[in-house]
């Protein structure tokens, strides 16, 4: 069960706290996040929305480790990692979080395989151990065929996948996904929502999606609005603008 | 050794801009192989100067000559092994253009005191037996295709008229580094034929029974023939061959200088390029940290990728100068030597990993401070 109101009982994957965060720019202080609570569990698929600059990068990137937040905590699977030096921190993600973005940030100069492949090079898995996790992943997302193409060879969204596959390759225990159907068209749009429902589903992946299209957040089991920097339970048509 | 094609992939990135920047460093590293080679030649063989030997000049000049009667003298100092002695010839051989040292040497002891030549013993016997005969080096030969048995012209510029000497033989040196661009002949056919200056030699040479003696033979020596007519300057060969090779200019100065601005260079434009390499690369370095890798490690790609453009670059200029110098002397014998060691291959190896790394540096400690979340808003 996902909770917003700080009430979990500590049992979830993923339990916050009070989140704050404030963004200074020059002399004006932005309360970005303010007093935000969420508990999630594991295998459960969770879309944000919410206006453009609400804060739905900021939050996505404090649950992935890659930001401090002001105050406030974050613990998943039972690590406390807001007080986490930053090469810990930097460990804890490696292992931890598979992150996919909007514009899929794939390398340009490495095939598929190697992109997918980048993760697994910071484990000891040796090279034939590699190969066989690579084309696993790339088996799950459908791309086994193209896996010596380079991401210029790729549609939008053959290089979505391509990165779903590169988030899960090292066994994430959590997915991140900010907007990652937001390039793309309404063919392969579904199709990667089609692709994250079936990791929830089948692979009992958890992922947590930032989103502005109602149609993907109706994939998700719930949909959490972000609202004066906490989150508040709604549907997927709620709080958009017309 | 897994991150390995990670900086090759990014290498391929701009074929061009690698291309041009391992050129870059081949084309740095060929220079440094030449100057290196021709440094050594005229540094006049100070790096290869034996450290037993001293060499005894005239105190007023090194042109003015020192009596015969010496070498009894020398023979008589405590700590003298050996002593031999040589004049200047500077004849001309057909054209001025075709300068090469000529000696007038002592053939009895010459090769006693200069054991890193090296002569046929059946050579050597002839010389000794002709008294017009003379031996050359090897490069000499080579420059102007002679062969045993010819008869060389040489028109006397110091000692006037037209001189005839009869190749006997060709030496050697023991180590590629000897001189080999000289000629030899006999002291007593010179003085035989000569004008003037009979009864003196242009220079002796001492050799050492003990090297670590040098300081205090050379002392004995001097203070034997102070307040004479002839007074002498004793040094090591080393000091000698450095004092003689500031008479052509300070050449090894001029080379370092050449040296030291090619490497600056070299530095500026490599750190350059690997800026713009990574200014370009921001999202996909804020991408890897994203997936887990650490500061450090890319820190480590960026100089990796610098250095393996120097390493490839270095070795390929090394590679082409060593060839180059294999082929000989460029100038078909001016030179006294022409030979890169393999220490000064090393040498330049290392300097070029050292300027990769510095280029790289700059470059690398940005990519490694390169904020995560603020890279990828950029993106
Ligand atoms: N580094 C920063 N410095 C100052 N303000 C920032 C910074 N990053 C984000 N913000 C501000 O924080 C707010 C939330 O941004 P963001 O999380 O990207 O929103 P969203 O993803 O919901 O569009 C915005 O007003 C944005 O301008
Ligand atoms: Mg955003």
């Amino acid at each position: 069960m996902v909770r917003v109101d700080g009430e979990g009982n500590g049992g979830g994957l993923i339990r916050v706290r009070h989140l704050d965060k404030k963004y200074r720019r020059g002399s004006e202080e932005i309360d970005v996040l303010q007093g935000l609570n969420l508990d999630v569990e594991q295998g459960e698929f969770v879309a944000f929305m919410g206006p453009s600059g609400s804060g739905k990068t900021t939050l996505l990137n404090l649950l992935g480790g890659l930001d401090l937040p002001t105050s406030g905590s974050i613990t998943v699977a039972g690590d406390e990692i807001t007080h986490m030096s930053a090469a810990k921190l930097t460990a804890w993600r490696a292992r931890h979080v598979g992150f996919v973005f909007q514009m899929y940030n794939l390398i340009p100069v490495l095939t598929a395989f190697a992109n997918v492949e980048l993760p697994l090079l910071l484990t000891r898995l040796s090279k034939a151990q590699r190969r066989r996790h690579v084309e696993v992943a790339l088996g799950v997302v459908g791309l086994l065929d193209r896996m010596d193409h380079y991401p210029r060879q790729l549609s939008g969204g053959q290089e979505q996948r391509v990165a779903i596959a590169r988030a899960i390759v090292a066994d994430a225990t959590f997915l991140l996904a900010d907007e990652p159907t937001g390039d793309l068209d309404r063919k392969s749009a579904d199709e990667i929502m089609e692709l994250l429902g079936r990791l929830v589903r089948e692979h009992g992946k958890t992922i947590l999606m930032v989103t502005h299209d109602p149609r993907a957040a109706e994939r998700a089991g719930v949909v959490l609005h972000l609202d004066k920097g906490a989150l508040v339970e709604g549907s997927a048509a709620a709080g958009i603008p017309a | 050794m897994r991150f390995v094609g990670l900086v090759w992939a990014n290498l391929a990135r701009k074929k061009l801009r690698t291309t041009l920047t391992v050129g870059s460093f081949a084309v740095a590293l060929f220079l440094f192989g030449v100057l290196v080679p021709i440094r050594g030649a005229f540094s006049g063989g100070t790096d290869v100067a034996g450290a037993d030997r001293l060499t005894v000049i005239n105190k007023t000049s090194l042109i003015m000559p020192l009596p015969f009667s010496y070498r009894d003298r020398l023979l008589g100092v405590p700590g003298v092994a050996a002593v031999t002695f040589a004049t200047w010839f500077g004849g001309v051989y057909q054209d001025e253009r075709n300068f090469f040292p000529q000696f007038a040497v002592d053939k009895d002891t010459w090769f006693d005191v200069y054991s890193e030549y090296v002569v046929p013993k059946e050579r050597l016997a002839e010389f000794l037996r002709d008294r017009q005969g003379c031996l050359v080096g090897r490069s000499l030969a080579k420059r102007f295709g002679w062969k045993v048995g010819d008869r060389i012209p040489l028109r006397g510029a110091i000692f006037t008229g037209a001189w005839e000497f009869n190749l006997d033989g060709i030496y050697d040196g023991k180590r590629p580094d000897v001189d080999t661009s000289q000629m030899l002949f006999r002291y007593d056919y010179l003085e035989e034929q000569r004008q003037f200056g009979k009864g003196t030699v242009g220079w002796y040479v001492v050799k050492l029974a003990n090297p670590d003696d040098a300081v205090r033979v050379a002392a004995a020596i001097d203070d034997g023939f102070a307040n004479s007519p002839y007074e002498t300057l004793t040094q090591t060969e080393k000091a000698f061959a450095a004092s003689f090779a500031k008479q052509m200019g300070n050449i090894g100065l001029l080379v370092m200088t050449i040296g030291a601005v090619v490497f600056f260079t070299l530095l500026l434009v490599t750190g350059n390029t690997m800026a713009i390499a990574v200014r370009e690369r921001t999202g996909e370095l804020a991408v890897l940290k994203t997936v887990g890798f650490s500061d450090l490690g890319v820190l480590g790609l960026v100089l990796g990728e610098s250095v393996l453009i120097a390493g490839q670059g270095g070795a390929l200029g090394l590679a082409l100068a060593k060839l180059f110098t294999l082929g000989g002397d460029p100038t078909r014998g001016m030179l006294a030597s022409f030979y890169l060691p393999w220490s000064s291959i090393g040498l330049g190896f290392g300097l070029a990993l050292l300027v990769g790394a510095a280029a790289g540096a700059l470059p690398a400690i940005s990519a490694m401070r390169l904020g995560v979340v603020d890279a990828l808003r950029r993106v």
